[in-house]
């Protein structure tokens, strides 16, 4: 039996780059302004899927996305670098899922792919809370590596892996099945492969296809692959009290929109003139000695 | 029942780890708010000076294990017990270190009792919370309140259903405040029946630890640059102020990210929490997560070519010019005056 590996991968604003336009005029974000991409850290972990499937070449490679139609595009770039197939997992009832609604709809999906690895980001930049791949595993009665850094060696019964800590590294060995959080100091995600971007570019979900005039039957019985099943509340058998704003234990009690009260601060020009005062002033005070 | 818990970590020189102290600290000011009782937890190995270490910090009752299989730190034994543990004492709140060991375990314990639990906390409070639609009030639950969407909101969250309510602070979030007076809490023995040859499926082959070698949270002056210092040989030269302020260089999760300096230099509510005497932002626009762990600094100097960024609203002076200009000028006029 050839090896299964799930990546779990999202697609998330572009935190990273809010620049002026992405505030609206009330203070708030404008989150139709920033840029949808690729999870980093869920980038090295295909990286880390795609080195297994190098040792061993029987391995294949699904993808799991969770989010609005729009995030296919996450599926179709996993493909582009190297997974095998791809699914997305979309439903207006996971909206307002906490960790814990959001890990239990993915571990339901992971478990109609019986995979014996999955590979997952540390976090994800639009929550960093690092806590849906060990709630995942959890769910699953998985083992849990988390902080992975480098693969070391896999085999169908066992892998060895790297782990980032804080104040240095851990080797550790662990059988299969086994869930995997990928550091974001792990190695980069390889580039697309051309060829695989000719082919993969028609890989589309049902919902995308209604738009398209082409007619996909055929193309699709040759090549299934292509296919990205879109997967909803019905398909994984979930429990609707466990999803979306019902099934998530915390709750957000307020949010207030960030306004800095205004310091007494000294405005100063790059003159030498400002930067010695400045810097009399902080030895006078014994700020600098 | 109803109490306080802090998970403890056991660092390499077998005692807690400053985090879980910090921890503490802020654990006894909310165990006395609540009139509940604060308890620690110490899974490990070795724990004689660990638990020498708990009588300062007002702990009422120690749940300890000490075991081979417990040190260093594995998810699942810990889990194990911790997940157990819980569903026995029924703590109202439990908190973790924000840690690669914490946020590798809170969020698997918090999935087996099915809590909910809030990551990077920079600010904890007590408070009550209505449900106008259903005209309930909870009270005094734990206001877990953190940055939330790239640090353009704050978020305050609740859990008002499930127990213990769960959160993970960062170190030096909070501040580390021993009692005036010892005492001697009740030690109670967490039993190791619970753990199975199934907790054992992981395994450590090696280990490599290092001392920190960037000491920033003791330093008294940090000069921190961020993505504005455009690359990595203009970052570089920030070395040079801070060596000869006798400080050390920090930075923004953006300078790290784009590889103008490693990550244990990141400040932020992502990186390290710090409050120095001097803060000397170059290129920094200030994200609310990186202020979340600089706006503590006693003097923020603020040098940026925009004179309106949002930094520049709690620096005590904002320098408007580029940072390659003024860098070198901060450095002659040091020297200049200093004998």
């Amino acid at each position: 039996m050839s090896l299964k590996i799930v990546v779990l991968a999202k697609q998330v604003p572009d935190t990273r780059n809010v620049g002026k336009d992405a505030m609206k005029e009330d203070g708030t974000v404008n989150r139709a302004a920033l840029p949808a991409i690729f999870n980093p850290d869920d980038l090295n972990a295909l990286e880390m899927a795609l080195q297994v499937k190098e040792a061993l070449p029987d391995a294949e490679i699904l993808v799991i996305t969770m989010g609005p139609p729009r995030a296919a595009d996450i599926v179709r770039e996993s493909l582009y670098r190297g997974a095998d197939r791809g699914f997305l997992l979309t439903d207006a009832k996971f909206a307002g899922s906490d960790t814990l609604a959001t890990s239990y709809a993915l571990s339901k999906a992971v478990m109609r792919c019986q995979p014996d690895l999955i590979f997952c980001g540390v976090q994800a930049i639009d929550g960093d809370t690092a806590q849906v791949g060990p709630q995942i595993a959890e769910k699953l009665n998985f083992p849990q590596i988390t902080y992975a850094e480098a693969l070391i060696a896999v085999s169908s019964k066992k892998i060895s892996l790297k782990r980032r800590l804080e104040h240095g590294v851990e080797t550790v060995e662990a059988a299969l099945p086994l869930l995997v959080t990928v550091h974001s100091s792990a190695p980069a995600c390889r580039a697309r492969n051309a060829r695989r971007v000719m082919q993969f570019k028609h890989a589309h979900t049902p919902s995308e296809l209604t738009g398209i005039a082409r007619d996909y039957t055929q193309i699709y019985r040759q090549h299934p692959c292509l296919n990205i099943e879109e997967w909803n509340v019905q398909t994984i058998e979930a429990d609707l009290a466990k999803l979306g704003l019902s099934g998530s234990p915390t709750k957000v009690k307020k949010v207030d929109n960030v306004v800095l009260v205004q310091k007494e601060s000294k405005q100063m020009s790059d003159s030498d003139a400002d930067v010695e005062l400045m810097i009399t002033e902080l030895m006078e005070n014994h700020i600098i000695g | 029942m109803n109490n306080v818990i802090i998970y403890c970590e056991q660092n390499e020189s077998g005692k807690i780890a400053d985090v879980s102290l910090e921890l503490l600290s802020k654990g006894r000011k909310i165990a006395s708010q609540l009139g509940s009782k604060l308890e620690a937890v110490l899974l490990g190995h070795g724990l004689a000076t660990a638990i020498e270490q708990l009588s300062w910090f007002g702990v009422d009752t120690v749940h300890a294990a000490d075991d081979r299989r417990l040190f260093p730190y594995r998810t699942l034994p810990h889990a194990t017990l911790i997940t157990e543990l819980f569903r026995r004492e029924t703590p109202e709140i439990a908190i973790f270190g924000a840690t690669s060991v914490g946020r590798d375990l809170a969020p698997r314990v918090a999935s087996a009792l099915r809590c909910g639990l809030t990551a990077d906390c920079t600010s904890l409070e007590i408070g009550n919370h209505r449900i106008e639609k259903q005209g309930i009030t909870y009270e005094n639950l734990l206001y877990q309140i953190r940055p939330a969407f790239g640090g353009n909101i704050i978020a305050t969250i609740v859990n008002p259903e499930t127990r213990p309510q769960m959160a993970t602070v960062r170190e030096g979030v909070m501040k580390l405040e021993p009692a005036e007076k010892s005492n001697t809490p009740v030690l109670k023995t967490v039993p190791l029946d619970t753990l199975s040859p199934l907790d054992e499926l992981v395994q450590i082959i090696d280990r490599q630890m290092e001392a920190p070698k960037v000491n920033l949270k003791g330093s008294q002056i940090i000069v921190a640059g961020g993505y504005g210092m455009g690359n990595k040989a203009n970052f570089d030269q920030l070395f040079h102020l801070a060596t000869l302020l006798g400080g050390e260089v920090g930075a923004t999760r953006a300078a790290v990210d784009a590889g103008f300096c490693g990550h244990e230099r990141q400040i932020g509510q992502t990186g390290l929490t710090v409050r120095p005497k001097l803060y000397i932002a170059c290129g920094i626009s200030g994200s609310v997560q990186h202020r979340a762990g600089m706006d503590q600094s006693a003097k923020i100097i603020s040098i940026n070519t925009d004179a309106g960024v949002p930094l520049n609203a709690i620096a005590d002076y904002a320098i408007q010019g580029d940072i390659m200009t003024v860098l070198p000028k901060l450095i002659a006029y040091y020297k200049k005056h200093s004998k």
